[in-house]
């Protein structure tokens, strides 16, 4: 299990509009540059990437939720 | 007392340094501030300093300062007898106003029909020509043949921008420069609205070529307007402004007075209450202005009119819309000198302007006569990264232009804020740079000259 964590604070989103799908669910393939959601950090929209390729295993947060810095936002089975 | 403003005790409806400044405004007439905050905002500084304060939903925007039904219930839970709205959020809503009215209470700005009515580009665009306030030259109606695109860019004048009627956005746009290339032009640009939006209707409009932005800032009773000179704020990046001045130093008297009659025409028409800023484009070369639209609040960059004219915008404000009449007539507001804004946002201006929302650490304010720094900020504070970036705004007041930016250079060398990355760096360069000491640029100028890696390029 891997996490991949939040390089800012800010408000963490699972699909890129309120229309669209969530970026992963569970059992999709990532690869390695895969945007698995975004971190809107002071009005600026950061897309969150993986940097391992492996298996998604869900959101450790829900859409919308506050996080902070370093905090992991999913896990990969890798 | 008459004379009094009817409001007593007033809701700020926003928060960071807007919401400071409005407190500071408030109490300074002495009326009781209501300050609302986000559960992410409860350590900010308008919370500390407002009489009293209360928590409106949770960090996210849409949740609290966006949220119609807790901002009203809360107001009238704590009594308010009237709503400041600050800039952004619901500042131009009039979902908002009528929602206050309906519970009882007075808004800090202008009625909801006005917003309603110049918050529309096209109905303010109707407005302003109504009112005799020039507009972009723009063909009436759809061009349908080429022959209907030359005669109707012969009365716009050449350069023409080619749009699709149907179209929205940038996409296909096209510019002529005289009447063979409309005529290359007008027949593709029909054969591509065709294919993108199913109509091959076109839209002709004065294409002005860097322009400069340039607004007006007025004020309004509801029967008498007054304006109170014009500021520029060509410099932006991302269509957000960075950098402002009052006066306009590329204009001369004759169109600044057409100027800002123009705009004093358009708030009387308008019934106007409250301060607002009509926006217009600039025309160098053709010593031409055309009205784009009207922002019916307080701007960010309203100190640096205060610092020009001496008066205090948001105090007068909040009169008006407590039911006083404007306190002066034309004459009296006279401008003196020349001031310059800079926006200190949390952003690191190497690194993409990427969001920097850190903890504040030591602090060095600069301070002196013509130096005045509105923010919202003190030692130990942690910016919350929900909101937008700016931290404070950083105005300076000299007798001329040249002056003021020399004692830019010196303010900004004198602040130092620990802990964030600041625009501050930004602004040091363009205050050496020799456009911005000329006086020579234009809404398209400061991207290009980042991207030229000026910024980098000065330690």
């Amino acid at each position: 299990m891997a996490d991949i964590k939040s390089p800012v604070p800010g408000t963490f989103y699972t699909q890129a509009t309120p229309d669209a799908p969530v970026y992963k669910a569970q059992g999709d393939t990532v690869t390695v540059g895969d945007v698995i959601g975004l971190v809107e950090v002071m009005k600026t929209f950061i897309e969150i990437k993986s940097d391992m390729a492996g298996t998604f295993a869900g959101y450790a947060v829900e859409n919308e939720a506050a996080v902070s810095a370093g905090q992991t936002l999913a896990q990969l089975d890798g | 007392m008459a004379e009094r403003s009817a409001i007593k005790r007033l809701f700020i409806a926003n928060r960071g340094e807007i919401a400071v400044r409005i407190i500071r405004a408030a109490q300074g007439l002495g009326i009781h501030t209501i300050q609302a905050y986000s559960e992410a905002d409860a350590e900010m500084l308008a919370v500390r300093m407002a009489d009293e304060a209360i928590c409106v939903g949770p960090a996210q925007a849409a949740k609290s300062y966006l949220n119609i039904e807790a901002l009203v219930q809360a107001a009238r839970d704590r009594d308010a007898d009237a709503v400041h709205p600050g800039y952004g959020f619901l500042a131009e809503n009039a979902g908002f106003v009528r929602a206050i009215e309906a519970a009882g209470m007075r808004f800090v700005g202008p009625s909801a029909d006005t917003i309603d009515r110049m918050g529309d580009k096209v109905s303010a665009r109707e407005a302003a020509q109504a009112a005799g306030v020039p507009v972009v030259p723009g063909s009436k109606g759809r061009i349908e043949t080429l022959e209907m695109a030359l005669a109707a860019a012969d009365e716009i004048g050449y350069p023409v921008m080619i749009k699709a009627s149907a179209g929205g956005g940038g996409k296909g746009i096209r510019v002529a420069k005289n009447a063979d290339d409309l005529a290359q032009m007008a027949p593709q640009a029909q054969a591509e609205a065709k294919a993108a939006f199913g109509d091959g209707g076109l839209y002709l409009e004065r294409a002005i070529q860097s322009p400069r932005h340039i607004e007006v800032q007025i004020l309004g009773d509801g029967t008498d307007a007054v304006h109170c000179f014009e500021r520029e704020c060509s410099m932006q990046r991302r269509r957000q402004k960075v950098w402002e001045e009052a006066g306009a130093v590329c204009l001369d008297e004759g169109i600044r007075d057409k100027l800002c009659a123009s705009a004093v025409a358009l708030a009387k028409a308008a019934n106007y209450v409250g301060a607002g800023t009509l926006e217009y484009l600039y025309d160098s070369a053709a010593n031409e202005f055309f009205f784009i639209e009207m922002n019916t609040r307080i701007q960010v960059e309203h100190p640096v009119t205060e610092m020009i004219t001496g008066l205090d915008l948001v105090q007068e404000m909040i009169r008006v819309s407590g039911g006083e009449k404007l306190r002066f007539t034309q004459d009296q507001i006279v401008r003196d000198g020349h001031a310059i804004e800079v926006r200190i946002n949390a952003e690191d201006p190497i690194l993409q302007f990427m969001p920097f929302p850190g903890q504040v650490g030591s602090m060095r304010l600069p301070e002196g006569d013509g130096i005045r720094f509105d923010h919202f900020l003190y030692e130990g504070y942690q910016i919350p990264p929900f909101y937008d970036s700016l931290l404070g705004k950083l105005v300076v007041h000299a007798d001329t232009r040249a002056e003021a930016i020399v004692k830019l250079a010196k303010a900004l060398d004198e602040l130092s804020i620990d802990g964030l990355k600041t625009t501050a760096p930004l602004h040091r360069a363009l205050a050496a740079d020799i456009s911005v000491l000329t006086d020579s640029f234009h809404t398209q100028w400061l991207e290009p000259w980042l991207e030229a890696g000026n910024l980098t390029a000065t330690p």
